[in-house]
Parts: C-alpha cells; sequence; structure tokens
C-alpha cells in the first residue's frame, strides 16, 4: 500500500471513526448511568430532518447551521412529544416512538425530494456515513503531516470533530463531580444547590452536538452504538467512574481503528476488491468487544459470575 | 406501664443568643397532579433536638422534606431555615434521601459516595484530593464502615447503603439534618449506629428531622415528633404526642386498637 494513498483516505478516515466513538462514547458513560441510552438514539433520528433543513437553508455542509437545524427539531420533537402526550392520552414511551420515527421518515423524504443528494449528503450517507468519502488531499508522504500547508487542508468533518471531542472532554474533566452526583442521587446534588436540572439540559445539548458531529461519519443509526457500546464494556470491566471513562475512549479507539481497517482491507485478506462499509464495520466492532466484555469481563462477565454461583 | 424513657437532651452550655428556630414552615402546601400532598403546614422545628415526623402512608412526610429542600415545587408557603432562606443555608443542612432513590450498581465505591457529602465545600472546578478521601474515611469509621471504603456499593447490604448514607450526611457536618426513613429494612447494627449518630449530632448541637414509620421507637429513639396527615395533626415531644387520641387521628382505621394502646403513653 503507498503511503500516500493510506495518508489521504485511510488515516483521515479513521481518526474521523476514533474521534467520532469518542465524542458519543464519553457522554454515553453518563446516558447509560441516567439510563437515558435511548435519548442518543432519539436525538439522532429526530435531528435528521434539522439537519437536512439546515443544511437546503444555508445551502452548505457547515457545521453550524446543520446544529441549528438539529436543535430546532429536537425542541420540536420535545414540544410535540408533550401535545400528543396530553392530546393523545398516550404514555411518553409511546409518544416518543411516534415522534422520532415520524421526523426521521420526514428527514429521509426531505433528503430524497430536493438538491440535497447532489451534495454529499443523501439518504444512504444519513443512514449508514460517511466515512470512505473523508479525503485529506495534498499529503503525500509522513514527514509532510505537520507541516502548515498540510494541516490547512485538513478535512473539514476531521477539525469540527476534533473540537467537539476535546470541548467534550474539558467539559468532562470540568464538571466532573457534579456530573457524577447529578447522575448518582439528584436528590443529594440538589440540595447541595447545584442546578441538576441545567446539567440534565446541557448533557443532553453537548449529546445532540456530538450527535450531529458524528453523524457524517458513521450515520444515523450507528451513532446509537458509538452512545452505548464503549460505555456498556467499560462499565463490565470497573466499578470506578473516572476509570470507566477512560476505558471507554480505549473501546472507542479499538472500534474506531478496528472497524475502519476491517471494512477498507479485510475483504483483500480473502481475496475480494469489495471493500465493507467502515461505518457498519465499527459499530459490529463495538457490539463484539462488549459481547466479550460481558462473557468474560473479571468481575461481571457471565463466566465469573457462574464460577461464583458454584463456589458460594 | 411506660417503657424506659430517653431522658431529653438539655445543652449543657445555657445559650445567650436567641437563635431562630433550624426550621420554620408556614403555609407549606404541595401538590402531586391537583392531589394534595401536604396541606397549609405551618411547623416551628425546635433546636437540637430529634425529631420524628410520622404519620401513615401517603401523609406527605417525605414530600414534605423535599419541598423544604426545593425538591418538589410547592404551591404555597415559605420556610426560613435558621432565620434565613434556603439557599443562604444550604451548606448548614445535610440531607439523606430514602435509600432506595438511587441506583447502587453506580460505579462508585463507599469512599467516593460519602465523598459526595464533601463536593459543596470543594467547590465548582476542583477535584475531590487526598485529603478529602481522609476525611470521607474518617465519616466512615464513625459509622463502622471503614472496612467496605474501598467496595463498590452495590456489593454492600441495605443497612451498609445506609449507613454510607449516614456517613456522607456526617461528611456534610451541617447543623439541620433531614433524613427519609434512613431505619426503612435495615439490620439490628445499623438501627443502633443511626441511633448513635444522632445522638451524637444533638450532642454537637444540630437538629435531626427524621421521616420515622416504626412507631413503636419513636418514644426510645425521638425526643419530638410531628404528626402528619397531608394536614400537621400535632407537634410536641413524644410524650405529648404518643396519646391514643392523636394517633387515632392521624392513622384513623390503619392502626389496631390494641396496637394504638401499645404505642401511646397515656390512653
Amino acid at each position: 500500500m503507498m503511503a500516500s494513498e493510506f495518508l489521504s483516505i485511510d488515516l483521515p478516515a479513521i481518526l474521523v471513526a476514533v474521534l467520532s466513538a469518542t465524542s458519543c462514547g464519553l457522554l454515553g458513560n453518563f446516558l447509560v448511568l441516567r439510563r437515558q441510552a435511548l435519548i442518543g438514539d432519539a436525538i439522532a433520528h429526530v435531528a435528521l430532518p434539522g439537519i437536512v433543513a439546515g443544511f437546503l437553508i444555508a445551502g452548505t455542509i457547515a457545521t453550524i447551521p446543520l446544529m441549528i437545524g438539529a436543535m430546532a427539531a429536537a425542541i420540536i420533537a420535545a414540544g410535540l412529544i408533550e401535545i400528543i402526550r396530553q392530546a393523545g392520552r398516550l404514555e411518553s414511551g409511546a409518544a416518543m416512538g411516534v415522534v422520532f420515527t415520524t421526523m426521521f421518515a420526514i428527514g429521509i423524504v426531505l433528503l430524497e425530494q430536493t438538491d440535497a443528494s447532489n451534495a454529499h449528503i443523501d439518504a444512504e450517507h444519513a443512514l449508514y456515513g460517511n466515512l470512505e468519502s473523508t479525503l485529506w488531499l495534498g499529503v503525500t508522504n509522513w514527514n509532510d503531516v505537520l507541516s502548515r500547508e498540510a494541516l490547512s487542508k485538513l478535512p473539514r468533518q476531521l477539525v469540527t470533530l476534533a473540537g467537539v471531542t476535546a470541548a467534550i472532554a474539558i467539559l468532562i474533566t470540568a464538571f466532573f463531580k457534579e456530573l457524577k452526583v447529578s447522575t448518582f442521587d439528584p436528590g443529594l446534588a440538589a440540595s447541595l444547590g447545584l442546578p441538576v436540572k441545567t446539567i440534565s439540559t446541557a448533557l443532553i445539548v453537548v449529546v445532540a452536538l456530538a450527535a450531529v458531529a458524528a453523524f457524517e461519519a458513521v450515520g444515523s443509526i450507528l451513532v446509537i452504538a458509538m452512545f452505548i457500546c464503549p460505555a456498556a464494556t467499560a462499565r463490565m470491566l470497573t466499578d470506578n467512574l473516572a476509570r470507566q471513562l477512560w476505558l471507554s475512549v480505549v473501546v472507542a479507539t479499538i472500534a474506531g481503528i478496528g472497524g475502519y481497517g476491517l471494512a477498507a482491507f479485510g475483504p483483500q485478506l480473502w481475496g475480494d476488491s469489495h471493500s465493507l462499509s467502515a461505518g457498519g464495520m465499527i459499530a459490529v466492532v463495538a457490539g463484539l468487544l462488549q459481547t466479550v466484555a460481558m462473557v468474560a469481563a473479571p468481575r461481571y462477565g457471565i463466566f465469573c459470575r457462574a464460577r461464583r454461583r458454584r463456589a458460594g | 406501664m411506660n417503657p424506659p424513657r430517653l431522658i431529653p437532651f438539655e445543652p449543657s452550655q445555657p445559650r445567650n443568643d436567641i437563635s431562630p428556630s433550624p426550621l420554620s414552615v408556614r403555609g407549606l402546601t404541595v401538590a402531586y397532579d391537583d392531589k394534595p400532598a401536604v396541606w397549609n403546614l405551618d411547623y416551628d422545628a425546635p433546636d437540637r433536638r430529634l425529631i420524628a415526623i410520622i404519620g401513615p402512608n401517603g401523609a406527605g412526610k417525605s414530600t414534605m422534606i423535599k419541598a423544604i429542600l426545593g425538591l418538589v415545587p410547592s404551591l404555597a408557603g415559605h420556610v426560613r431555615i435558621f432565620g434565613t432562606t434556603l439557599r443562604q443555608a444550604r451548606r448548614r443542612i445535610a440531607y439523606i434521601p430514602q435509600r432506595t432513590s438511587v441506583d447502587w450498581d453506580f460505579p462508585a465505591s463507599a469512599e467516593d459516595v460519602v465523598a459526595m457529602g464533601l463536593y459543596g465545600k470543594i467547590g465548582w472546578f476542583r477535584p475531590v484530593r487526598r485529603r478529602h478521601r481522609a476525611l470521607a474515611r474518617e465519616h466512615l469509621e464513625r459509622v463502622g464502615m471503614e472496612d467496605f471504603a474501598g467496595r463498590q456499593i452495590g456489593r454492600l447490604s441495605g443497612g451498609q447503603q445506609q449507613r454510607v448514607f449516614l456517613a456522607r450526611a456526617l461528611a456534610q457536618k451541617a447543623d439541620l439534618y433531614l433524613m427519609d426513613e434512613p431505619f426503612a429494612g435495615v439490620d439490628a447494627a445499623t438501627e443502633r449506629a443511626i441511633v448513635n449518630v444522632m445522638r451524637e449530632v444533638r450532642t454537637a448541637g444540630s437538629t435531626v428531622l427524621c421521616v420515622h414509620h416504626d412507631l413503636r421507637t419513636v418514644g426510645d429513639y425521638f425526643d419530638h415528633a410531628l404528626v402528619l396527615n397531608i394536614r400537621k395533626i400535632t407537634d410536641g415531644t413524644v410524650d405529648e404526642v404518643l396519646t391514643g387520641d392523636i394517633l387515632q387521628r392521624a392513622y384513623g382505621g390503619r392502626l389496631a386498637e390494641t396496637e394504638i394502646h401499645a404505642i401511646a403513653h397515656t390512653t
């Protein structure tokens, strides 16, 4: 394999995959612990029509209009859920199910009916991701990687994701105590004077940010795997929240590199020239890692629990 | 015959300052979906006493505590804590929620949970440091849980979990403790630990308000009681309150006649 090909095609895609998995995976720790794991999924679905509308209005796939569109869609969804819950006399789970699927469907229809399909935002990519088209052009060998010229040509997605991931890491570090106590015991947190509702809302806003940033890379459907699998896998391996966060980053990184590697180079190993969907493979690797953890984790794995039951 | 009584605590040093009541509630009204949970409650908690909040299920005992702390919205009324607002008095209050209100599968050790009691003092943007962890372990020791400091909280017994919560409240070094059913479903060792800790903090000058279910132990563990059934039935020393007439009014048919006789000090 040529160095230039790796640098311009594979490296940016791998970095985008790792950064989306990391940003979603970090937040996933709190979503899973708050039993709100499906909120990441819901946001990824609800955001689609907003992303398309943002694209149509702004005419570009720059992050800010897409983000505004996604946020607007999320707010509309919240309003709709409340209206349907009250007017339709449905419990909130049913109301959410109706709103999420309907808005997602509207997003797909919007995508297919508009010129949006001409740019690289179309239904297939919205669903399965667009990793393979993340290109870093103009880089031919490793010595140039850190040159100013090469850095200025970094793919826009990659720069956005790097920014979002850094912001998430900084926020989690700065508000670690507050996130921890308001997740474990909101009653105590509120009695200490912490703004529990604001913290929850802020978490959801950052989740939406990560979902939109990762949306292009791994696609709407696969974002959910990134929110849940790294956190759930890490939870099997430790009883310490800080360690769990670090482990989820490790799992996300392995899923990103491993998934892309299998998709891009795996088929060549058995002589097939087609490559597989990278977004799909990343989710598969994330799911495999979680399965391995569930079976073989030191304390919580199925084997160890069975052995303890026999012993005790 | 009356059971042996705990002598109400008298402060050894007379206090010259006329300090406001630890908790003063006027007209507190809370409702869930148009159904009143606490109705027009007036209450002044006596200083440096162990106070039980008693009443039947659904009487609004937990709701009252949550409304005092602003955890549930109140429709009307106001609350003063040591003569100031809740916001100004936050650092002087420690709250123990019901044990079943949190997820004990959370990735935290007993020591982590006790350290949460220190978060208010540590403040924003500052990490939990070694000295905070040492402090947390000291408080675990006070409830006899020092050997379990590093254990994940889900692998503690219900009583041990309750003692972790108690240690966390102690770490807050409060002047007013609000406890929501700390005695629910705990073992005898934990029950003793809770009673001892309550007496210790009373000696140190604090006041404890505690939602309590077991009418048989109210007289032994507490100095005062507030009897609640949506409205306030009455309040006073346990001797004044534990009468057949008052219990009948609070619990209605829910307590058998014989039980009332067993609990009441006068009939």
